[in-house]
């Protein structure tokens, strides 16, 4: 009666087809360690986020004398709202949890390496577009954060050369940011960036299925194959890492449950408290600083001087520290991928990498006047914003003359 | 690949998880769905209304609005209720048989809790318009006959006095008593039930 | 590997540590579960801050269900700016009108709790003082210049400031002894507390359920996984 069915199916619809070449006949290494759980995670999330996005427009109100209290209406009149409201901010910084522990296991495992640039290409595009998502949706409950925040990001463009001007009057589509910045924000943060998103993460997910999954031993496991054609070391995605990945997927809730219920501001990095105030275009909030997944680049753009009283420099090297991630598979000179075969050198600078984003990252929460272990914390943002660029700038140098260990035929573990 | 697999165990373990993974989802959808409901901002707005009736004459109209319908509250005189049984034979629920369209202590030849005083919600059971009221006697548009009623413009359905259907009308059912009360003599409130009632 | 990723949590969570702010007010423990403080905060509040303020996102009746009133108890002892259970906290007092009388139309108070955070209301509310060159008669040491009189005088009395020392001191006794005014504030930024997220009651009520669910369902999902894997080596 079932196979009668999926006949019928499969004879106008590839189903049973797309089943195998996605799921139980992709083989995916065997030796996949607790960093592979991130990728299935994200898409766990995008899932919620779209969910949760929709119920919560149904009583969201993208106008400006409305926004404010269509929040606190989804809170606290919309039964459930509050549930649903937190799933989304929750989710949203889950997103980047998620995607930067993602992405820093690309770097780990050289996944971005030939031949998989263009896998690595639309993560960083998906990135890319996250982060307008997550800038646009923001504005959306029209606190004072949301409000100054937004003035600020979009002010970088005004700093732009010649059309800076001109390019931010043009996003705001008002003088100051107004009901019809938060109206195109809505539009943007609801329909256009999340077809996008959806689109290049079928691009991501096609373009991987396509050359196959890396590994943490960076092996090509399609050069040894059995009699079948089927890779020595790989293993059916499904059953076995749908079941692998459940786990993964109920230890993710359970963390994420635990911060919804119990901490949905996380101490004003999720929510932040001003944001509890409706927007006022004539007052600024004493301490204005991004969620906490921009503030390791408003870190790099503050650390920069202005020069001949232009702030572009700053916003230059902002859009240069993204652009670098994007040529890192040209940049990477070593013949090996994952970080178990690389020489010291790249074990050195990926570390001085990771530690430079994160304390940007703090830094960006932080006044750039204060004084952090005696210095004060623009200089400390120079030091690191120097030590993130060098990460890339040097990598063809130091990934060249490393020295590198012998990778095995077969994955390990 | 299999030496050493335990398939009778995988079956188990995959139903139970595909059971309590199920309950999961279930249990995930009901917030979701139940979000869709009236929140407390509409429940406020249908809250129930107060209605001082004290300078209602008779034969006079009134309309106020109850959960976002038009509810009407009208003054009969002696004789339109004593109309009222004439028609029985003309109506498609003479009785209000149908327990659906008033509550049970309005089911009565006058369909309300004092003869005087009716209180219906004023749309037409047929396809939600909201008829006219025509209390006068015999007018030419509405035959001799017309003992004073409610007529509906849309495609012409006609009520009695107590909101009662005519035979052969587009309207299936008389129109809707809502709940009310009387709080003393001159005040009605639309939206909460009579004394004694569930 | 497994530590860098403790290190990266560790340092995301301590985030907000670090953040603090650098004045530090009197830290007080508010428990929204507590009625009895509610309702007296509730009292307070109804009294004393709606008539200038208001809280428009607050419903009566979702208040008194939370609080454990009855409509009926809500409409006679805590209603007196509406008249419907479910009506929100809204006063007649217009906007500009304020703003001639205090200098700033006095905040909406549904969520100050979460804007101020109930450190800083705790100690805004005990520390007004008397001040002759502000408009009001009065100055507030934890909010400089405040455009609000001091309306709970009639029961804490009036402080004044020792221009030298910088401390308040009794000027003028009120009918509560300073730990019964402590008291009495308390239960008014409980209730604000409460005010800021009423929801926060059914999150967390919901929470160890949810915990409860993820727990069990991984004692069914790892054995799972397990009984998978017995054939990879």
């Amino acid at each position: 009666m079932f196979s009668g069915f999926m006949n019928w199916v499969d004879a106008r619809f590839p189903a049973s087809k797309l089943f195998r070449e996605h799921l139980s006949e992709y083989y995916a290494p065997k030796n996949f360690n607790f960093w592979y759980f991130f990728g299935s995670l994200a898409l766990l999330v995008l899932v919620l986020q779209i969910v949760t996005g929709i119920f919560l427009t149904m009583n969201y109100k993208p106008d400006a004398a409305l926004a404010f209290a269509s929040v606190e209406y989804i809170m606290r009149d919309v039964e459930w709202g509050w549930l649903i409201r937190y799933m989304h901010s929750t989710g949203a910084s889950a997103f980047f949890v998620v995607v930067y522990l993602h992405m820093f296991r690309g770097l780990m495992y050289g996944s971005f390496k030939q031949p998989r640039e263009l896998v690595w290409i639309f993560g960083m595009l998906i990135y890319l577009v996250l982060m307008g998502e997550a800038f646009m949706g923001y504005l959306l409950p029209w606190g004072q954060m949301s409000y100054w925040g937004a003035q600020v990001i979009i002010s970088l463009f005004g700093a732009i050369p010649f059309i800076g001007p001109d390019l931010a009057l043009w996003i705001r589509g008002d003088f100051v940011i107004a009901d019809a910045t938060l109206n195109r924000f809505f539009a943007f943060h609801v329909i256009a960036l999340p077809i996008v998103l959806l689109g290049l993460v079928a691009a991501h997910i096609i373009a991987l299925h396509e050359v196959g999954s890396n590994n943490p031993d960076g092996i090509d496991i399609k050069k040894l194959k059995d009699e079948n054609g089927i890779p020595l070391d790989g293993i059916p995605f499904h059953p076995y890492y749908t079941v692998k990945d459940l786990v993964g997927v109920i230890v993710f809730l359970f963390i994420f449950s635990l911060v919804l219920f119990y901490l949905p501001e996380m101490g004003g990095l999720f929510l932040e408290a001003p944001n509890f105030i409706p927007a006022d275009p004539l007052k600024t909030p004493e301490h204005i600083a991004p969620v906490w997944y921009f503030t390791p680049y408003y870190a790099i753009l503050r650390a920069i001087p202005s020069i001949g009283g232009s702030a572009f420099p700053g916003v230059l090297a902002m859009g240069l520290s993204i652009v670098f991630l994007f040529l890192l598979p040209w940049l990477d000179r070593s013949p090996v991928r994952s970080i178990r075969y690389r020489g010291p050198y790249f074990k050195i600078a990926l570390t001085i990498f990771v530690i430079s984003f994160l304390f940007l990252g703090y830094l960006g929460t932080q006044s750039s006047s204060d004084i952090t272990f005696g210095i004060s914390n623009t200089l400390h943002s120079q030091i690191f914003t120097g030590l993130y660029f060098a990460f890339f700038i040097f990598m063809p140098v130091y990934t060249k003359f490393d020295k590198d260990k012998v990778v095995p035929e077969r994955v390990t573990d | 690949m299999s030496q050493n697999v335990d398939t009778g165990k995988r079956r188990f373990l995959t139903a139970a998880a595909s059971v309590v993974g199920g309950a999961g989802a279930v249990a995930v959808a009901v917030p979701f769905v139940s979000s869709m409901l009236p929140s407390a901002k509409a429940q406020a707005a249908g809250a129930p209304v107060e209605v001082d009736i004290s300078q209602l004459e008779k034969g006079q109209l009134i309309t106020v609005e109850w959960q976002g319908k038009p509810v009407w509250l009208f003054r009969r005189s002696d004789e339109a209720i004593a109309n009222l049984a004439s028609l029985d034979s003309n109506l498609v629920d003479p009785d209000s048989q149908l327990a659906t369209q008033q509550p049970d202590y309005c089911q009565n030849e006058a369909r309300s809790i004092r003869d005087e005083v009716m209180v219906m919600v004023g749309v037409c059971t047929h396809l939600g318009c909201s008829p006219t009221y025509r209390p006068e006697l015999a007018p030419e548009d509405l035959g001799p006959n017309w003992k004073g009623g409610f007529f509906c413009p849309c495609h012409g359905s006609r009520y009695d006095l107590a909101g009662r259907v005519f035979l052969n009308m587009p309207a299936p059912k008389n129109m809707l008593v809502p709940p009310y009360r009387f709080n003393g003599d001159n005040s009605v409130i639309v939206g909460e039930n009579y004394e004694g009632a569930a | 590997m497994k530590s860098l990723f403790i290190t990266f949590f560790l340092f995301v969570f301590s985030f907000p540590l670090m953040a603090s702010e650098a004045v530090h007010f009197e830290k007080v423990d508010v428990d929204i579960t507590d009625k009895a403080s509610l309702q007296r905060g509730a009292k307070t509040f109804v009294n004393y801050c709606l008539s200038c303020h208001q809280a428009a996102y607050m419903r009566y009746n979702r208040m008194g269900k939370d609080l454990g009133l009855t409509d009926d108890q809500v409409a006679e002892n805590l209603m007196f700016a509406s008249d419907k259970v479910g009506e929100t906290m809204t006063i007649a007092m217009r906007p500009a009108d304020a703003k001639k009388w205090f200098g700033v139309t006095p905040p909406d108070l549904s969520v100050i709790a979460r804007s101020r955070g109930t450190d800083w209301l705790y100690s805004y509310f005990r520390h007004f003082h008397l001040d002759d060159s502000h408009p009001m008669g009065t100055n507030n040491l934890t909010f400089a210049g405040v455009g609000m009189p001091h309306v709970l005088w009639e029961q804490q009395g009036y402080l004044a400031k020792n221009e030298k020392t910088g401390e308040l001191n009794v000027a003028q006794e009120g009918p509560l002894t300073k730990h019964e005014y402590n008291q009495y504030i308390h239960d008014l930024v409980n209730f604000l507390a409460y005010m800021g997220e009423p929801s926060k009651l059914q999150r967390m009520a919901l929470a160890k359920w949810v915990l409860l669910y993820l727990a069990l369902f991984l004692l069914i999902a790892y054995p799972l996984k397990k009984a998978f894997w017995r054939d990879i080596h």
